[in-house]
């Protein structure tokens, strides 16, 4: 099997696991508990708090563990009690969702534009700006093409204002360097599963003195702000994933760009009508998406499916969902030819050798869809 | 490790290793989404759903019926939360017992600074709450009932079949907290008339990090989390695949192990129980004697404090708690121990030992000829023990 949806998820790296393990196994304690089992699941949970805090530029008291991105995401917008929030329009689902669901309360939401390369300008930031502010959401890197935002620049832009700003960094922790003062945010939100840790277990960066309501109540586990036993195992798996992924970052970086480069060199030479979308010069090292004439995307994930191939036809998380990608639509393209698009994203376990094949299995399933069209 | 005596099983299980097995491929090579459409999504998402019948089948209720969340906190506010906001125009009145999880009584608290109000009822010295004043508290602005199946400290069992039976004929949702009992008594959403219900993997031998929430179909609850349309649009984010199905396992286990280990359970807690009465005087054994979980014990021991016999058990190998684990963070006495009456002095010199499937008879023998001295020794010290 090919596995070209690193976007989507990644595999969990074998030394993460090794370390995951422990404490599936015999460190089983309650972190909340006062005996020694418990004591030292405890400092384990210190001590992943600690990598992730450094490898984000945080102080450990900063960082917050949940149970993922959405979780993150949607506990930050939905803390907007009243007044007015901005966001741009080719956000996560667990951003625009929780956004829809705040208008129903009232809240006057501005869903920003982005260009035809999915970026958010600073000057339509500026200009959405009310009294009312409250929030600003913006992600730092898309899920779907991988275009990266100008999240320092809105940073600094905001703090002069003194309004809250959130970035999901689902996508780029682990892959770009993410550092929340250079980026200006007052909160922001990753997942482990996105860099080679295990689903169900999240990150919320919550600068000092900024106060967020919780989501979850109960205990006083996460300094009472995110109560709940804590999965151990999980947070432990995730301090060790990020620190791996900072460590491999410019050789990783270097990497992917180059088989990224690679597959869009092969679908150009081979298939002249393919249309990358996203912005090639300013975006994740390892998607690569792309709209075709004439066929689905869905026709030609299935058919790559059959070959050993997988990539996806959008985010995961809308996967099962009739709707083309909002953020293709937001690019301005037509509904045809947001229905036409794959993403491939590649990861730590990829190959140059399998870029090829993908790209060969690609242009032959093109050609065979629409030959069986006509 | 097999050295340790770990009696604490109502803060957290060990994983079983059939549980560890089944999850190991779902950490390893099985680790697609199970939202994609392709062939390693597909089984991630088969396996989330195979997950799903088995927790069904273990609390009698539907596949459809079962959504999974991070944990029981998760659940237990949810269930509250989303209640409330989607009977908003019914009222916004709430029943709830003052031994609650604090999952459930923070969220009852807060709705009552938002101008909702609450009824939180006493319960008796034994931790039983009042099915009369239960009744009486009911108005026509009630729009959730939520009393826990049983007590996560003392192992008060509720009668939580009577409270379904009233909440049914007066439409009103009844949500209970089965945290501590889905796996080691038997829980039937119909048995019980529960319209929700909140459980987690790591008290039945699961993984933490992993838990779920019956919604009865038709019953009125908002979202959660908002975004992608997992968990039939009710509670997104990514599956956390191999903890659902760690979660699964964990039920298929205890559906049919459950019988065998609750005797076998019971008999080492009335052996500890009944220990502890003979060779040590001035205790309060806390909670019911009858409705009681099999697996718990909870005794208040006159003039000493909690945490230092915590400290001296661990010390000979002995993991015990005094409360609850998740509260153990702060220096309030138990509020459920206060609940039954006990003073504050009572309250800090309890210990709770909680059983599980992993503890001998012999271990609960060294149990009792480890404790008695650890609490003739504190005594010794303390300024508050005269005799």
């Amino acid at each position: 099997m090919i596995y070209a949806d690193n976007a989507a998820t990644t595999r969990i790296s074998d030394s993460v696991l090794k370390q995951m393990l422990v404490f599936l196994q015999e460190q089983y304690g309650n972190a909340s508990s006062q005996h020694s089992l418990g004591v030292k699941t405890k400092r384990a949970i210190e001590r992943a708090r600690r990598q992730v805090a450094t490898a984000i530029g945080a102080e450990p008291s900063e960082i917050v563990f949940t149970s993922g991105g959405s979780e993150g995401n949607s506990w930050v917008l939905s803390s907007v009690n009243d007044g007015h929030v901005i966001t741009s329009s080719i956000e996560h689902h667990s951003v625009l969702n929780t956004c829809r669901s705040l208008e129903c309360k009232g809240i006057d939401v501005t869903y920003l534009p982005v260009d035809s390369k999915g970026r958010v300008s600073l000057d339509s930031v500026e200009k959405a700006f009310r009294s009312d502010t409250k929030l600003v959401s913006i992600m730092l890197a898309n899920n779907e093409i991988g275009t990266i935002q100008p999240i320092a620049e809105i940073g600094e832009c905001l703090r002069q204002r003194g309004i809250l700003f959130h970035s999901d960094a689902v996508q780029a922790v682990g892959h770009i360097p993410v550092v929340v003062n250079d980026l200006g945010v007052d909160l922001l939100t990753a997942s482990s599963h996105k860099f080679h840790g295990p689903k169900g277990t999240g990150i919320l960066y919550k600068r000092h003195g900024v106060s967020l309501p919780p989501l979850i109540f109960g205990g006083q586990q996460e300094s009472g702000v995110r109560p709940g036993t804590q999965n151990v195992a999980g947070i432990v798996a995730t301090g060790y994933a990020i620190e791996e992924s900072i460590t491999n970052m410019a050789a990783m970086t270097a990497k992917l760009s180059a088989l990224a480069q690679a597959t869009t060199d092969g679908i150009r030479a081979r298939l002249p009508g393919a249309v990358i979308n996203g912005d090639e010069d300013n975006r994740l090292p390892g998607i690569v998406n792309v709209s075709f004439n004439g066929v689905t995307g869905e026709s030609l994930m299935h058919w790559l499916d059959l070959k050993g191939i997988c990539v996806s036809t959008s985010s995961a998380c809308t996967s099962a969902n009739d709707e083309p990608s909002h953020v293709l639509m937001a690019l301005g393209l037509t509904e045809q030819q947001a229905r036409s698009a794959i993403r491939i994203s590649y990861g730590r376990y990829n190959n140059i050798d399998e870029v090829e094949t993908i790209v060969a299995t690609l242009s032959n399933a093109y050609d065979k869809i629409l030959s069986a069209k006509i | 490790m097999s050295d340790i005596i770990y009696l604490d099983h109502a803060a957290t299980t060990p994983i079983d290793k059939e549980v560890l097995d089944a999850m190991m491929p779902f950490l390893t090579d099985q680790f697609g989404s199970a939202s994609t459409l392709y062939s390693i999504g597909r089984k991630a998402s088969e396996a989330v759903e195979e997950a799903r019948e088995r927790v069904a089948a273990l609390i009698g209720a539907h596949s459809d019926e079962v959504f999974f969340t991070s944990g029981g906190t998760e659940s237990d506010s949810w269930a509250v939360n989303g209640v409330v906001s989607a009977k908003a125009k019914k009222g916004s009145h709430v029943i709830t017992s003052k031994i609650e999880h604090h999952a459930i009584l923070e969220p009852v608290h807060l709705l009552e600074k938002q101008g909702g109000t609450a009824t939180i009822l006493e319960v008796d010295s034994d931790g039983l709450v009042n099915i009369d004043e239960l009744k009486d508290a009911i108005t026509d602005q009630t729009v959730l009932v939520t009393i826990m199946h049983a007590n996560n400290e003392i192992g008060t069992i509720q009668p939580v079949g009577q409270i379904g039976r009233i909440t049914r004929e007066r439409r009103i949702h009844f949500h209970t907290d089965t945290v501590q009992t889905v796996g080691h008594i038997p829980v039937d959403v119909n048995v019980i008339g529960c319209d929700s219900l909140a459980l987690s993997a790591h008290k039945l031998y699961g993984p933490k990090g992993v838990g779920a929430m019956y919604i009865r179909k038709g019953a009125r609850i908002d979202r959660f989390m908002r975004g992608g349309g997992q968990e039939n649009n009710r509670r997104a984010g990514t599956h956390n695949v191999a903890g659902i199905v760690g979660l699964g396992k964990a039920a298929e286990l205890a559906q049919v192990r459950m019988a065998e280990e609750s005797v076998a359970t019971t008999k080492l807690r009335d052996m500890l129980i009944a220990g502890i009465e003979s060779r040590i005087k001035d205790i309060r054994l806390n909670g019911d004697r009858v409705n009681r979980l099999p697996n718990n014990v909870n005794f208040s021991f006159d003039g000493i404090e909690g945490e230092s016999m915590i400290l001296l058990m661990d010390m000979n190998g002995i993991c015990v708690s005094s409360g609850s684990a998740c509260t153990s963070g702060s220096l309030d006495p138990s509020h459920v121990l206060m609940a039954l009456g006990l003073k504050h002095e009572q309250a800090h010199g309890s210990l709770r030992m909680t059983l599980g499937n992993d503890n001998t008879p012999e271990q609960i023998e060294k149990v009792l000829d480890t404790l008695p001295g650890i609490v003739e020794r504190l005594r010794e010290m303390s300024p508050l023990y005269n005799q």
